[in-house]
């Protein structure tokens, strides 16, 4: 029997501790870089796209916001127009409110029509660019308080709702103003899904409808408003929980009776017809007397009527703002 | 076994990486509009994932044979137990301030902050008891039915999800699901496996 000294083995053909070590190590190495590439995309994938930048397109002859009378001027910080443009509850679009703006990009919104109808003397069918020349543009900056506890700034561009019914004349059995989002699911795709009914509806009283802060938005920082903001026409109650700023509008209707709202219908114990802002009725998920301020990290305490009590608390003198929430 | 060891340090650092990015993003300020709301639903979610990753053990055990799965199972449990710990921090500092009478009113007031604080709390005694030291001080048994709490644990913090989302329930519902089979998967090999019922009423409570 042959039995191979050490030294018969020619020394460069054993593999060397110290390769056969490396190579072990970098397999393992390779493994660990892998699975944690991998892991890393999963959760980058699952996470809402990054922030769309938004090519807006200038507004002209816009009135000044300290130039516009019986307007509180406000003297907080208006939001990032980043934050305010990726940042959006717009469920026609995505539940994600990261992603709307994302979702909405390329949304269409010309031609546009705007039907005003029901209780009124002279119905019509608007045009969208004849719409907005029924009053001067004018800058308004308003709080906006959303029902989920976050609150922004916003600079919108818009004109009196009023105007509006002021041309359409409401008959005197007219006592509500019903509003009514499109409904294309071809251009907001989550409206194939049934988290909500759609159509977005909404509502207001006549006279919160009349009101002077109650205005009809088409802009925003002095620009056309996005798409994931409610292009290109919205409402804007700022006294109001944000849900009821209702977004691309095509249809506004008089009526006499209290119109059917969306979130009421798919929650009513937790969203009422008024829904104005009050830290004094509780939300089940969302305290109401405290709000987060978009790029702030402290909370700040909610006003009542989100501030505007002085212009709108006369609206509900002698009713129970508990029981009419 | 050297193997196992190698695995445990890929699943441990693997584990962290949401952790690194979630840190990463927020120091390049990339979290979006509302920072805090993205930290807390992203522990919150990281919690829920890891809890029903660390139930699919024992089912995935029993249905592949490979009993090794095992060795994962406290790691996985206690990185629930930590991304746990993540949100309910997140909650407490930047939702509450650290206001103990703020936190008390809000429990009350929001049933679903009342179902997720309980069922991190349930999860508190088990990651303590999770050491093989505590195993055995236990007893295998009694610390077996003690850990069966992870079941309430996981149920709560689903409905705890469930119960704060709007109107969108896709999500937490697809969570329902999963769990709803973890769970019924032990049920089912419980009822086949166990002798046929004894002729004595509540006898049979007691089998496993």
């Amino acid at each position: 029997m042959l039995i191979k000294k050490a030294s018969d083995i020619k020394s460069s053909e054993i593999t060397d501790q110290k390769t056969y070590l490396n190579r072990r190590l970098f397999m393992r190495g390779a493994a660990l870089v892998a699975t944690t590439v991998a892991t890393g995309a999963l959760y980058k994938k699952l996470n809402p796209p990054p922030p769309v930048k938004v090519e807006g397109e200038k507004l002209a002859n816009v009135k000044k916001a300290e130039t516009v009378e019986g307007v509180p001027v406000l003297t907080e910080k208006p939001t990032s127009f980043e934050d305010i443009t990726n940042y959006n509850n717009f469920y026609e679009f995505s539940t994600d409110k990261r992603a709307v703006a994302e979702e909405a990009r390329g949304f269409v919104t010309r031609p546009w029509a705007v039907a005003v109808e029901g209780l009124v003397n002279k119905p019509r069918r608007y045009d969208l660019d004849d719409l907005l020349k029924i009053a001067p543009l004018e800058e308004r900056i308003y709080r906006f308080r959303c029902v989920e506890g976050w609150s922004m700034v916003i600079p919108w561009v818009g004109f009196p709702l009023s105007k509006l019914l002021a041309q359409v004349e409401p008959n005197s059995r007219a006592r509500y103003v019903a509003f009514e989002t499109l409904f294309d699911p071809k251009r907001m795709p989550n409206q194939s899904s049934g988290v909500l009914d759609w159509p977005y509806v909404e509502g207001l009283r006549l006279d919160e409808a009349m009101h002077p802060l109650t205005i009809l938005a088409s802009g925003l920082y002095g620009e056309r408003l996005p798409p994931q903001d409610g292009a290109p026409l919205r409402l804007v109650v700022p006294w109001k929980y944000g849900f009821k700023s209702i977004k691309s509008i095509v249809k506004i209707t008089l009526t006499e009776a209290e119109p059917p709202t969306t979130w009421n219908l798919q929650a009513p114990d937790e969203y009422g017809f008024y829904s104005n802002v009050n830290p004094l009725v509780n939300h089940p998920r969302w305290s109401q007397a405290r709000e987060r301020r978009i790029g702030e990290y402290g909370m700040r305490d909610t006003l009542i009527f989100n501030g505007y009590a002085e212009q709108v608390a006369s609206l509900y003198t002698g009713m129970d703002l508990k029981r009419y929430f | 076994m050297k193997e196992t060891r190698f695995a445990k340090a890929v699943v441990f650092i693997n584990s962290l990486v949401p952790l690194a990015l979630l840190c990463w993003d927020a120091y390049h300020g990339r979290l979006g509009a509302n920072p805090l709301e993205f930290v807390t639903r992203t522990t919150g979610m990281l919690t829920l994932v890891f809890l029903l990753i660390s139930l699919a053990v024992t089912p995935l055990r029993k249905l592949t044979g490979w009993n090794w799965l095992t060795r994962f199972r406290r790691m996985l449990g206690l990185y629930a137990f930590f991304y746990g710990f993540l949100h309910f921090t997140t909650y407490v500092w930047f939702d509450r301030f650290f206001n103990l009478k703020s936190t008390a009113q809000d429990i009350l007031q929001r049933p679903f902050i009342a179902v997720g604080m309980l069922s991190f709390f349930l999860m508190v005694p088990l990651a303590i008891t999770s050491t093989d030291r505590m195993i055995k001080r236990l007893g295998g048994k009694r610390w077996a039915k003690l850990h069966r709490l992870v079941y309430v644990a996981a149920a709560g913090g689903v409905l705890h999800y469930y119960m704060l989302v709007k109107s969108d329930v896709r999500l937490p519902t697809r969570f329902a699901i999963v769990l709803g089979l973890l769970l019924g998967f032990r049920l089912f090999i419980k009822y086949q496996s166990s002798p046929p019922p004894p002729t004595t009423i509540g006898a049979g409570a007691r089998s496993r």
